[in-house]
């Protein structure tokens, strides 16, 4: 039992490697061993989706998974979309929450951008119901989602451009 | 909502896990998508002491014809996978609908079909649509393999016919026979969230348009897939009128099944929901028996 496993992940495409119990979260594993704080926690069963993150391109929920699972792996977090942290570099999806009001407290936020980010690549025109389909497994206890619903439009607008 | 402490082993190949889920038997659990098994040991509802994670086994993840025809889908195929794969939508149609009622996306690109099958939870789609389709279960231990029906499998709530050793490895849906349409709706509170109550039905037409066969299977009624056979029965050689399904749907809601009410759902509205989609069920499975 306990047994520590060494693993070899690539995180916003820096290699880190740690010795991990197999029982810990990679929500945690990312939070706490990395430091990236941005991927929140809220109900670590799988339900809220603010633990979203990119594991091999496509979102998962890092609360339902083990950091010993993601050795070899390529995650991106959402410290990863505006790597140099500057509000100038903002990506589209970030500017266009901003804009529309699509975030009050902000918890939610990153799991959504998370969400978003391949929903928008692979949907560049999407409908107001596939926008709320896709977010259906994301929840916000403050905007009500209307902001947010508007924000991916603006965002999808933006994205389409570039 | 932390996991108690384990012992993880990763194997790559199948042999491999088969030793040792022989070698640990009850202690083990295989984990497989983990979005029912993880939250359970968060929740410390399960506390395994070994977890034999399958994820590594590329050999259990693929979507191909089936011999007899249909379609053959590893256990460890991801959701996202079967609902995306072009075989799946032209070789088991109505599993190819099914798939986006399952949870949400984040969920469906990590769970598998097998895992999902194996949990066995009395509110998912997969175990009443496979029973609907005649689904075959493929289970390997280290001593051999076995082939289950679709009732042998689904034993109880989150039980299934598998043995602490045995592994599923593969599903085998069969092709829908000829003049056959089909089915699936459910209605739950928000999309992606568990069903109130769902149900998938097949119906299939003879040479005079009269109903030949049928199978109408519930899900979220009771504590595993639950076919409506009084209703089906009664439909045998009808045709399948507005009348006719109205009065097959009453006898599925009122006498075949006896679902239970709880805080999301009474059992009169669980009734009332079981009768209402077990027409639109079977109106849409016959219209599309009828284009065959
Ligand atoms: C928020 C949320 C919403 C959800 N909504 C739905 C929904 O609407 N409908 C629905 O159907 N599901 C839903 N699910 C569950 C989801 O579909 C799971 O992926 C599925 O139930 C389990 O599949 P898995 O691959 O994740 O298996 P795991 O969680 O890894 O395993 C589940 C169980 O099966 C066993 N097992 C797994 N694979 C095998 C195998 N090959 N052989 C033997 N035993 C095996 C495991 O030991 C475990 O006991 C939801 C989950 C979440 C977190
Ligand atoms: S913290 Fe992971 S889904 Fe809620
Ligand atoms: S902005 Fe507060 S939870 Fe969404």
């Amino acid at each position: 039992m306990n047994t520590l496993h060494t693993i070899t992940v690539i995180i916003n495409g820096q290699s880190y490697e740690r010795e991990v119990e197999p029982r810990l979260l990679l929500s945690d594993f990312i939070r706490h061993e990395i430091g990236l704080t941005g991927t929140h926690v809220g109900c670590e069963h799988g339900v809220c989706g603010a633990c979203t993150i990119l594991f091999d391109d496509e979102p998962v929920r890092s609360c339902i998974m083990f950091a010993v699972q993601a050795n070899g792996h390529t995650i991106m977090t959402i410290e990863g979309l505006t790597p140099d942290a500057s509000e100038e570099n903002l990506h589209p999806l970030q500017a266009s929450f901003r804009e529309a009001h699509g975030l009050q407290c902000g918890f939610c936020t990153g799991g959504f951008l998370m969400t978003l980010l391949p929903f928008l690549q692979e949907n560049p025109n999407p409908s107001e119901q596939d926008i709320r389909e896709a977010i259906s497994g994301n929840i916000c206890r403050c905007t009500g989602y209307q902001h947010i619903v508007d924000a991916v439009k603006i965002a999808a607008a933006k994205m389409e451009g570039q | 909502m932390k996991p108690p402490p384990f012992e993880y082993f990763a194997p790559t190949t199948l042999d491999d896990a088969l030793d040792y889920m022989a070698d640990y038997g009850d202690e083990a659990k295989p984990l497989a998508g983990g979005q029912s098994l993880i939250p359970t040991m968060n929740f410390r509802l399960a506390q395994p002491e070994v977890l034999v994670d399958l994820n590594g086994l590329a050999e259990l993840a693929y979507i191909r014809p089936a011999a007899g025809g249909g379609v053959s889908i590893g256990a460890m195929t991801r959701q996202r996978s079967v609902e995306r794969s072009p075989l799946v939508a032209e070789q088991a149609p109505l599993i190819h609908e099914t798939m986006p009622y399952i949870a949400h996306p984040q969920i469906r690109n990590r769970g598998t079909f097998g895992g999902n099958l194996a949990h066995t939870d009395p509110a998912s789609e997969l175990p009443a649509v496979a029973t609907a389709l005649n689904a075959r279960f493929r289970a390997q231990s280290r001593s051999g393999q076995r082939w289950l029906t679709a009732d042998e499998f689904f034993v109880d709530l989150f039980t299934t016919a598998l043995e602490p050793e045995e592994l599923l490895v593969e599903i085998v849906i069969p092709p829908l026979p000829a003049q056959t349409g089909y089915a699936f709706r459910e209605i739950s509170r928000r999309h992606g969230d568990y069903a109130l109550v769902g149900v998938a039905a097949t119906v299939t037409l003879d040479n005079n348009g009269r109903c030949e066969a049928a199978r109408l299977v519930y899900l979220s009624v009771g504590d595993k897939p639950v076919e409506a056979v009084q209703a089906t029965a009664a439909l045998i050689g009808q045709k399948l009128t507005a009348e006719a399904i109205d009065d097959a749907a009453e006898i599925a809601a009122a006498q075949d099944i006896d679902p239970p009410g709880d805080i999301h759902a009474s059992v009169t509205y669980r009734r009332h929901l079981a009768k209402v989609l077990a027409k639109q069920v079977l109106a849409k499975a016959t219209a599309r028996a009828k284009q065959e």
